[in-house]
């Protein structure tokens, strides 16, 4: 590791890759797009490891509980690997959308058995009894789907069960 | 205002009506999202329907995490010993600001969904001003919180219209949430100075818009729910906004603050 900007942010993007989210652990904070600039303010003193980390990022939904863990496990990664001041910044506009996760991340999603989100928003209007998104099944997938609940095991998503395999799935909802 | 009898200078209220009107009109924004995820919480374990019991805990989350965006955005703008915790479990029941409807009891399942339904309606035109507020965290927080409000939104509506609509039992009791409810809905318009305040800067919603988007909104569900608009001159009640509140607010902070209360400064 070196000392120049470039170089050591480098280095963090490469650490935060290995953060995962606590409630859909094959995410990594990267693959869900929630990190939204990494900064490295070199010490006046020099030393690789003395400059200040700064890591700024964005909640998924107001409330998700897993923020604050989230924002914990940052911090030791980072704290593991000798950096020795860290700060975390907040900020909550422009609000994450499901568009900033990586592909990686919505491929390692449907191999978890959990549906991605789909590229383009169908359903961001507050209109009562819209049609439904086809959702494909993560398991078998068949199109053959169905809204149980927009509201599902945690506040990104919504439940559905497919009418082929049977399975119950969660979908990663649009947002 | 003429309520500064209300004013505590002790340092577990720190603050109460504040003469920043910024600072009251934040408050207000987060007591009223903080009551209701309160209230929607009872329902946890108690849900008509497993999938229902997550949907309305989810809704009590997304209204938790806004409002702690709030407190925090109030305790920065406080200073001093003011933290998202200590606004929302050290104030007393005069000096919350929240809406006298988001306080109400959940009744049944009509009642509840009826509620949110009028609330997330106001919230929703709400958000739809305030993110364009010139104030950047006030914006940033409504524009974050809109996506949440719409979801909300929707499965309220659909609730209302799938219990105005639906068997003779189902109907009755809509009718009857209504009864209760609607005399809560007009302290939604009625502006108290703070947002009087604001909306002259372009940091708050004119409330005016609201009123005229949430009247339309709720004669369209209500229309599919078939169910009949009250009429005009119902007795409206008021008060929450200046920390005059119905009965139940007491009950609801001595549940939710009585930790803090008891064990001052406790964590997990």
């Amino acid at each position: 590791m070196t000392t120049t900007t470039t170089t050591s942010t480098a280095a963090i993007w490469k650490i935060l890759e290995q953060v995962n989210d606590p409630e859909v652990p094959v995410l990594s904070v990267i693959d869900l797009g929630i990190v939204r600039d990494v900064k490295f303010e070199v010490s006046p003193t020099g030393g690789d490891l003395e400059g200040t980390v700064i890591v700024t990022v964005t909640p998924t939904y107001s409330g998700c509980p897993a923020t604050d863990v989230i924002n914990m496990n940052i911090r030791m990664a980072l704290l593991e690997n000798g950096y020795k001041n860290i700060q975390l910044k907040t900020v909550l506009s422009p609000a994450w959308t499901t568009e900033w996760m990586t592909e990686a991340g919505k491929e390692k999603l449907k191999a978890y058995g959990i549906a991605p989100p789909k590229p383009q928003q169908t359903v961001c209007t507050p209109d009562s009894f819209q049609q439904e998104e086809a959702i494909q099944c993560p398991h078998c997938n068949s199109y053959h789907t169905k809204l149980i609940s927009r509201f599902g095991s945690t506040a990104c998503k919504a439940l559905y069960q497919c009418g082929d395999c049977k399975e119950p799935f969660d979908y990663f909802k649009c947002h | 205002m003429a309520t500064n009898h209300l004013i505590n200078q002790s340092t577990y209220q720190p603050v109460n009506l504040s003469t920043s009107q910024l600072i009251n009109y934040t408050l207000f924004l987060a007591d009223n999202a903080l009551i209701l995820g309160q209230r929607n919480s009872e329902w946890c374990g108690h849900g008509p329907v497993l999938e229902q019991d997550i949907a309305i805990t989810n809704i009590s989350l997304d209204l938790i995490g806004q409002a702690r965006n709030f407190y925090q955005y109030a305790a920065s703008q406080i200073g001093g010993p003011a933290t998202e915790d200590s606004l929302a479990y050290l104030r007393t029941e005069r000096e919350f600001k929240n809406l006298l409807l988001v306080e109400q009891p959940n009744g049944d399942w009509a009642g509840t969904t009826l509620r949110q339904f009028f609330f997330s309606t106001y919230q929703y035109f709400l958000y739809l001003q305030l993110q364009n507020s010139t104030d950047e965290q006030l914006a940033a927080i409504a524009e974050k919180a809109l996506k949440e409000v719409t979801y909300h939104l929707r499965w309220s509506s659909e609730w209302v219209i799938r219990l105005g609509d639906g068997t003779e039992e189902s109907k009755d009791r809509m009718l009857a949430a209504i009864d209760e409810l609607w005399p809560f809905t007009g302290e939604l318009f009625l502006p108290s100075a703070f947002e009087i305040q604001v909306a002259k800067e372009i940091v708050g919603a004119d409330v005016a818009i609201i009123q005229k988007e949430w009247q339309k909104k709720v004669a369209s569900v209500f229309e599919e729910a078939t169910l009949p608009l009250p009429k005009d001159d119902i007795y409206m009640q008021r008060g929450g906004k200046d920390g005059v509140h119905t009965e139940h607010l007491g009950y609801i902070l001595a549940e939710m603050q009585y930790l803090q209360r008891t064990y001052p400064g406790c964590a997990w």
